[in-house]
């Protein structure tokens, strides 16, 4: 998608296509000759694993919608109907909810990844924030979804949670009615979810030619935060890039087909095969697991600060935890990419990890003492890691040296740790 | 919301709880003041509350026992003769106050009767049909391609019926209900597959009938409910002991005790539930094998792919 193509179309139809429609340029160019970074490790290996649950869950989502009735009087029922007889029904639907749920272990990993190794940094901040946008658009996608088997959770998942918005001064009511086409989650919710759940995907989708195309402008980072400098330090997409990530692919395949034909209530919530009953409140309601880590920090404000309430405290920091993304490019002050190379803040990523899986086992506590505090002490770590560690031990932490190039850097670990050139080079593959 | 609250409150005491639980007062969560549960407690936390129990109780009071299902593990298939056993149990037993709208007749195919069999079965039920040319409703014998049909025309008949708290339908029990199993056994589970917390519960609570409640809670049980320890979401529910010894004859020969029926009846649920577990197990192995080699035969040629590149 950018610079010089090498792209020499066939004879006939391909060079005719190629003078009108540079389509197969297009292709040839991103997805064959398109040069990645030798030395990427699999974690890199998750956007094109992204990009199959994408397709994936549109594929399924789309027959589903065949099947399925978005009538708050028949919703559960169709849905039912489609585990029972229609045809690999329960496969499609095992498939598109656990889909959603690998799409946000995957999503989860590539976030993870681009903070590890920088890739939010220049001159990638607008394929990091458009990683971002794509991000909240899923959450947006899921919840919705989550809202459509018209279950209890279902039910009182979209109450809670659409009731965030009531906690806006003045233009929170107006606006949760919009959402919820009326003054309680009910048959009109249930319509425009559907609608809405059936749109976001497409849009999924846009943004993620976005996201390819700022990829492709900038290239790929690489473990070891150094640029390409040479033709040297890359390979060609196909067939290097294209093993690698299928084997990848598959592989997380294997994992999503051991919950899907194994346990695939696993990750689901027993309430939600009780039909949704707006006069019975569940005992605890709790969202789907990768919401947790927010639903934890919405819940950890429980007190007032200043004319702020508690429960605005809470949707404020909730939202925050998202918003802050947008400006990490800017927060970062670190002039070296990759964390292999940075010793302390290798620490306190590490750190960052743990507290967000702690946020999201205390999520799915009962709001209680003590995980209420600990939620609080989760929330005040998770900000403080952008707005305090992340500027701060940019300016103050030494750095080991950068490797010259990547090839320099790869040439070192394969020589042997034994050598000296491997003192120079690829310290993230050390103890 | 705000109009919710009230609604809720009033569902809280009209539409007494199938679930007539005590002592959750004071619980946690926001999202539960109405909950039916919280509506009733207010003996049993005071009573709580006597003896310096500021901590929740937690539900169930006793975990269920983890039993050997058929339907567990990879392979896990259904015993058609402990389906057919359960089925005999619903019918005679559970089905004079629990529906199981999902399931049709023709589905009983699946627990190995022919076609004449579940003919035969469906014209024992009597169904409304209609309206006719002339606009009346009519009972006929029920066919195949009916459903189970409720034993209450609606659930406010159902909790009238029964003392305030409607029997819930059976169709998706066993999906529905299951004891928290908390960490780490939720991590080990999905080593061992554990998918069988409904069978388990089910199983539990009819053979948790016999115990004698313990002396602070025996004094705070609801008049009309009934203590065990197994109860999901309190320490007494509203269906009294549903089955005794002896109570179903078994044709094929198995005890006819209270556990063997809760066995069966609780497989028969699980089928119920899912009825396609079975074959998504066995198909699940074809697939896993599929992509096991798949990704074997893509790792060599990656290795090919790769030999020569330094990376």
């Amino acid at each position: 998608m950018s610079g010089h193509s090498s792209y020499v179309p066939s004879k006939g139809l391909m060079q005719w296509l190629d003078a009108r429609l540079p389509l197969p340029r297009l292709v040839y160019d991103s997805f064959v000759a398109y040069p990645v970074p030798r030395n990427l490790n699999y974690a890199y290996t998750f956007g094109g694993i992204l990009a199959l649950f994408l397709v994936l869950q549109i594929l399924t989502g789309v027959v589903l919608a065949m099947h399925y009735a978005a009538n708050s009087a028949i919703a559960f029922d169709s849905v039912e109907k489609i585990m029972r007889d229609v045809n690999w029904g329960w496969m499609l639907r095992y498939m598109h909810a656990n889909g959603a749920s690998f799409f946000f272990i995957a999503v989860y990993i590539h976030i993870f990844r681009g903070l590890y190794y920088g890739s939010y940094k220049a001159p990638r901040e607008v394929l990091w924030i458009l990683g971002v946008i794509i991000f909240l658009l899923m959450m947006a996608t899921a919840f919705m979804g989550y809202v459509l088997p018209w279950g209890q959770m279902s039910f009182w998942g979209a109450t809670v949670i659409t009731g965030f918005f009531t906690a806006f001064p003045l233009i929170g009511d107006p606006i949760q009615q919009l959402l919820l086409g009326g003054f309680a989650v009910d048959n009109a919710t249930l319509n425009r979810f559907f609608s809405l759940h059936y749109l976001l995907p497409f849009m999924i989708a846009g943004v993620v030619i976005l996201h390819v195309w700022a990829l492709h402008v900038t290239g790929q980072t690489n473990p070891t935060g150094v640029e390409v400098k040479s033709s040297k330090d890359t390979v060609p997409f196909s067939p290097h890039a294209t093993v690698k990530d299928g084997f990848a692919m598959v592989v997380f395949l294997v994992v999503f087909a051991y919950i899907l034909f194994y346990m695939p209530n696993y990750l689901g919530h027993p309430d939600n095969y009780i039909e949704a009953n707006p006069l019975k409140t569940p005992s605890h309601i709790v969202p789907e697991w990768y919401f947790l880590p927010f639903y934890a920090m919405l819940r950890a404000i429980t007190f007032n600060i200043g004319p702020i309430d508690s429960k605005l405290g809470g949707v404020l920091v909730m939202f925050g935890s998202i918003v802050v993304l947008f400006f990490l490019p800017w927060l970062d002050t670190s002039r070296v990419r990759s964390t292999a190379f940075r010793p302390v803040y290798k620490v306190f990523f590490w750190i960052f990890v743990a507290n967000a899986i702690m946020l999201g086992w205390l999520g799915s506590k009962p709001a209680e003492s003590p995980y209420t505090w600990l939620s609080l002490v989760g929330t005040i770590y998770y900000f403080g890691h952008f707005l305090i560690v992340l500027p701060v031990l940019g300016l103050v932490e030494t750095p080991r040296r950068l490797p010259g190039s990547i090839t320099e850097a790869v040439l070192a670990k394969n020589a042997g740790g034994g050598t000296p050139a491997g003192a120079t080079a690829a310290p993230e593959t050390k103890g | 919301m705000k109009k919710l609250l009230p609604a809720l409150l009033a569902a809280g005491l009209a539409f007494a709880p199938m679930s007539i639980a005590l002592a959750q007062d004071g619980q946690g969560p926001t999202e539960n003041t109405a909950s039916e549960e919280a509506a009733v407690g207010h003996d049993a936390s005071a009573e709580a509350a006597e003896e310096g129990h500021a901590e929740t109780p937690h539900y169930p009071l006793e975990h269920p026992e983890q039993l050997n299902w058929s339907f567990a593990g990879p392979f896990g298939h259904w015993d058609l003769a402990q389906l057919q056993r359960g089925l005999k149990v619903y019918k005679e037993v559970c089905s004079a106050c629990h529906g199981m709208r999902l399931v049709a007749f023709r589905n009983l195919e699946d627990l190995g009767y022919s076609e004449a069999q579940v003919k035969a079965f469906a014209a024992e039920y009597t169904v409304q049909d209609g309206p006719n040319a002339d606009g009346e409703m009519f009972d006929r014998p029920g066919i195949p391609s009916d459903y189970f049909p409720s034993p209450f025309p609606n659930t406010a008949a159902a909790a009238a019926a029964n003392g305030g708290a409607a029997p819930p339908d059976l169709s998706l029990l066993a999906k529905a209900r299951a004891v928290e199993r908390g960490f780490p056994t939720f991590v080990f589970d999905l080593g061992t597959q554990y998918q069988e917390a409904g069978p388990d519960y089910i199983h539990a609570l009819l053979t948790g009938y016999d115990q004698e409640p313990p002396p602070a809670i025996a004094d705070s049980l609801q008049p009309g409910t009934y203590y065990n320890p197994y109860f999901i979401s309190g320490p007494a529910l509203a269906m009294p002991p549903p089955i005794g010894d002896d109570q179903v004859e078994y044709p094929d020969g198995a005890p006819q005790t209270i556990d063997q029926y809760s066995r069966d009846v609780s497989a028969f649920m699980m089928w119920a539930a899912e009825p396609h577990l079975a074959e998504r197990k066995a198909t699940g192995f074809v697939v896993m094998i599929f992509l096991v080699v798949f990704a074997g035969l893509l790792f060599a040629v990656k290795r090919r792919v790769w030999t020569g590149t330094a990376h």
